[in-house]
């Protein structure tokens, strides 16, 4: 197997809108991509077709050298790629631990319902199993906080962590920081990737902060008009001047220095 | 070729009514996503006022003119007493909760009117005779037709053209199109939406009186009346779309054509057949025959 | 069931079961009227917890009453059980086959559909001559294993065969709610998505529900159709339907034994309603669900919840499991 995640010749029209175009991307096992370009460029229609919800009109998509080009999400997500969404999609009635609970809870049935319906939700080992997630992903005073009243960091924080609950090998995150004050985005996107790194899953992001991207991606996939313009290593794509024109916009060297934050 | 006429016509009597019942029903859905099951006693309110204060006016042998009038006047005044009632007293109190729990709170109203109406009027039926007597008959090829029942026909299509010509060329109808659509966007430019809430409740109360007024003549008016024609005016207003005048319109000749249809070749069929219908719209169109407004459904 | 709750569900078993031959018959009638109603309130909370509310519910609780009448009338088989069994069978293949079409919909529309399937059933009924029309047919009375009671033992009979049933169905469903099943009600209500994303089918879930509730009015009908003797098309009727979902807001989703102590008030009080205030009585029930609706939007059940834990419980964990 040489990569987790591979799309070849993938296209999609809406009618006569053209949303992707020829794209052609092989992930490697555990190399963190960033997803950069501008609203409508085709990153989101690129991820929806990873993850189900669309079907490609040509092209393929190979995850773990198996075919999973039209199969639905449902079924993709129990083969092992998960996502979590720009508005984080939690369980509001529910306190923390319940919410993540319920995605270890899942997990652990396999999908299957008349399993499901047999087995109890409290469990020991879903409780320890919910836990231990809560600490990785370092929001376990919030335990018994009620989802609804939570704020949008550890909402974020949550979503993500539930996505990683079913142990995917691949996580897409849609936008993690969108929404997050300048302050914490680091923060967060550094208990997320050491989370998510410690359970040794393969991260592609969305993102519009450039920082973020530059900071913690081993690579950037740049989408402009359904296509991918540019492909490499962050600091050269981040620099090229056609992304910086189309995507990116000028980095001032001054502001990045200031935002290093540990 | 008569009994295609005569369903025909049947179809478009009773379309007629239907139409009058639930263009207030589908309006108040439209603006206020409610699924007003009070609308049932309103129109009950309508036919029993209707029955008695029509019934005492042609009794004292005034012209027959006023008569008419009459009956669209006490529905008036009942569809605005009510519904000020109704939607000030109690609905304020619930905007903003669960659909469902709306529709259950309209339930409760429509239970509490259904024995108010045993209150006022007692368990007896009421006829109103005069009305279609004192209008005559036209008689059609082979067929006699109640000019009453043209009068409904005529009315309503008219009826059907004042509202959407409301809807679509006054100020104040386009307002109302705008709270439709979004009720957030338009309140952010300023429209009183409460005020747009409490009139057009109002005058979907004024429109459900309406339909009983002008029913009462041909039904015998009692108890009972307003649970039969409240299920039937969902069916429509789900046929048509919810929140669609266009569709209402449609829908109630749907409903009125096809039990007419069915009365008058295979009459075990008569009610199943409007169900039939309703459900089948639901799982082909849920969105209705006339909205765009897409469904909540997965 | 948490111990504590278990020893109270069996006390009241018991005892209740134990006093009925001294209990006067209108109590015991009502008794068995309400928890045969309980039976499909059971089966909307479960409904209503994953967020739907289906306003025609009396179609299985129809089909059930209708399979006891029809099966009695022309194969004249009465064993209580059998004829138990046969409605729940009915009334769940019923629900699973109309399942395919409502667990696609969500809010108004799934109420709506509910409804026109029970308004086309009773369509069907009443214009069919040999279903009885409107008039509907006489029910005999059930025998139980062989044995026929007499008129006196014969309440007290059916009372123990509902009772049993009741109990069996607040065992199995509240053991069905602790599942990871019947657990993933409430998620489904606040995030289809992320359930979908995590694997779940959540139309297949609220099938499952679906035909969970199903059954449970099939069983409640069949066993309002022993205890009145009579089946008639009303049954079916869109005022029937509303009834259950108005019992259901009185007792609320709390907690399973809800479904049973919210229709017993219920009942004594559409009774006692019925006996003081004839002319009024609709007036009055109104007004009941109005008040619980504006002040106590989870029902008369989670009066009782209050009482044992103040302050309000921060998580729906409560509503899950129940007091313990």
């Amino acid at each position: 197997m040489t990569a987790i995640l591979s799309v070849r010749g993938l296209e999609k029209s809406f009618g006569s809108v053209v949303a992707a175009r020829n794209i052609n991307v092989a992930v490697p096992y555990l190399q963190t991509v960033g997803i950069i370009g501008a609203n409508g460029s085709g990153k989101t229609t690129f991820v929806n077709m990873i993850t189900g919800h669309l079907r490609p009109s040509k092209g393929s998509i190979w995850f773990e050298d198996r075919d999973i080009t039209g199969r639905p999400s449902r079924e993709i997500s129990r083969l092992g790629i998960a996502r979590s969404f720009q508005v984080p999609q939690i369980f509001n009635s529910l306190s923390v631990l319940d919410n993540i609970c319920t995605a270890t809870a899942i997990a652990r049935t396999g999908g299957r319902l008349m399993r499901q319906a047999l087995t109890p939700f409290y469990s020991p080992a879903t409780r320890t199993e919910g836990e231990a997630a809560l600490r990785l992903f370092r929001i376990a005073n919030y335990h018994d906080a009620r989802a609804a009243a939570l704020p949008q960091g550890v909402r974020k924080l949550l979503d993500i962590a539930m996505a990683a609950a079913g142990q995917p090998r691949v996580l897409l995150l849609d936008e993690p920081t969108s929404g997050i004050s300048i302050e914490e985005k680091f923060g967060l996107m550094d208990v997320v990737m050491s989370a998510l790194r410690d359970r040794r899953i393969t991260v592609l992001f969305i993102e519009h902060d450039m920082d973020i991207v530059g900071r913690y991606a081993d690579r950037v996939l740049a989408f402009h008009d359904g296509a991918v313009i540019a492909d490499g290593a962050p600091a050269a794509t981040l620099t090229n001047p056609r992304i910086q024109q189309l995507i990116s916009g000028p980095k001032l060297k001054a502001a990045t220095a200031d935002c290093d934050h540990a | 070729m008569l009994t295609a006429f005569a369903i025909l016509t049947d179809g478009l009597i009773y379309a007629a009514y239907l139409f009058v019942v639930a263009v207030g029903l589908t309006l108040i859905f439209g603006v206020m996503r409610i699924l007003n099951v009070t609308h049932g006693s309103f129109y009950a309110f309508g036919a029993y006022g209707a029955a008695v204060a029509v019934g005492t006016y042609f009794e004292r042998g005034l012209p027959a003119a006023g008569g008419f009038l009459l009956m669209v006047l006490v529905a008036m005044a009942i569809g605005l007493v009510l519904g000020l009632i109704i939607e000030r007293g109690l609905l304020r109190r619930v905007y903003g909760k669960d659909e469902v729990v709306v529709v259950l709170v309209t339930y409760a109203a429509f239970l509490i009117l259904e024995d108010v109406i045993q209150l006022v009027w007692g368990t007896n039926s009421y006829a109103l005779y005069q009305p279609l007597a004192v209008a005559g008959s036209l008689p059609v090829g082979e067929l006699v037709l109640s000019n009453y029942d043209i009068g409904l026909v005529a009315f309503s299509v008219l009826l059907a053209g004042a509202v959407s010509f409301v809807l679509q060329h006054t100020r104040w109808g386009r307002l109302l199109t705008v709270v439709i659509f979004d009720r957030e966007v338009a309140a952010a430019f300023g429209i009183n939406v409460s005020l747009f809430y409490t009139v057009t409740f109002i005058i979907g109360a004024m429109l459900g009186a309406l339909g009983g007024a002008i029913m009462a003549p041909k039904i015998s008016v009692t108890l009972g009346i307003g649970v039969e024609v409240i299920v039937l005016a969902f069916a429509v207003v789900v046929i048509g779309g919810m929140g669609s005048v266009g569709g209402a319109f449609v829908g109630a000749l749907i409903v009125g054509e096809v039990r007419s249809t069915a009365v008058h070749f295979l009459p075990q069929l008569e009610l199943f057949v409007i169900y039939v219908v309703m459900a089948a719209v639901l799982i082909f169109r849920p969105q209705g025959l006339f909205t765009r407004t897409q469904p909540r459904k997965i | 069931m948490k111990s504590r709750s278990r020893i109270i569900g069996a006390l009241v078993f018991f005892g209740a079961a134990a006093l009925t031959p001294a209990l006067p018959a209108w109590i015991v009638s009502l008794a068995i009227v309400a928890l045969a109603n309980a039976l499909v309130v059971l089966g909307l909370i479960i409904l209503w917890r994953a967020g739907l509310v289906p306003f025609g519910q009396a179609l299985f609780y129809a089909i059930g009453a209708y399979a006891v009448a029809l099966i009695t009338r022309y194969t004249g088989l009465r064993d209580a059980l059998l004829l138990l069994i046969a409605a729940a069978i009915l009334s769940g293949v019923a629900a699973f086959v109309t399942g395919f079409l409502l667990a696609r919909y969500r809010e108004i529309f799934f109420a709506m559909l509910s409804l026109a399937m029970s308004m086309i059933l009773y369509g069907v009924l009443v214009k069919t001559g040999t279903l009885g029309s409107t008039d509907g047919f006489h029910v005999e009375p059930p025998t139980y294993l062989g044995y026929t009671p007499q008129s006196g033992m014969r309440l007290v009979l059916l009372f123990w065969l509902v009772l049993v049933c009741c109990a069996l169905a607040a065992l199995l469903i509240s053991l069905y709610v602790r599942s990871v099943a019947g657990a993933l009600a409430v998620p489904v209500r606040d995030s289809e998505i992320r359930l979908e994303f995590l694997g779940v089918s959540v139309n297949r879930l609220i099938h499952l529900n679906l035909v969970i509730a199903g059954t449970l009015s099939g069983i409640g009908g069949a066993l309002a159709a022993f205890a009145i003797e009579h089946v008639d098309p009303n049954m079916a009727y869109w005022t029937t339907s509303g009834g259950f979902v108005f019992v259901t807001i009185f007792a609320g989703a709390g907690f399973v034994a809800a479904a049973f102590v919210g229709s017993l008030l219920f009942e004594l009080l559409r009774s006692i309603a019925y006996d003081i205030l004839p002319g009024t009585w609709q007036i009055f029930l109104g007004s009941a669900l109005l008040l619980t609706i504006l002040f106590l939007p989870e029902g008369v059940g989670s009066l009782f919840q209050r009482v044992r834990r103040l302050p309000r419980p921060t998580s729906e964990r409560d509503f899950i499991t129940g007091p313990s």
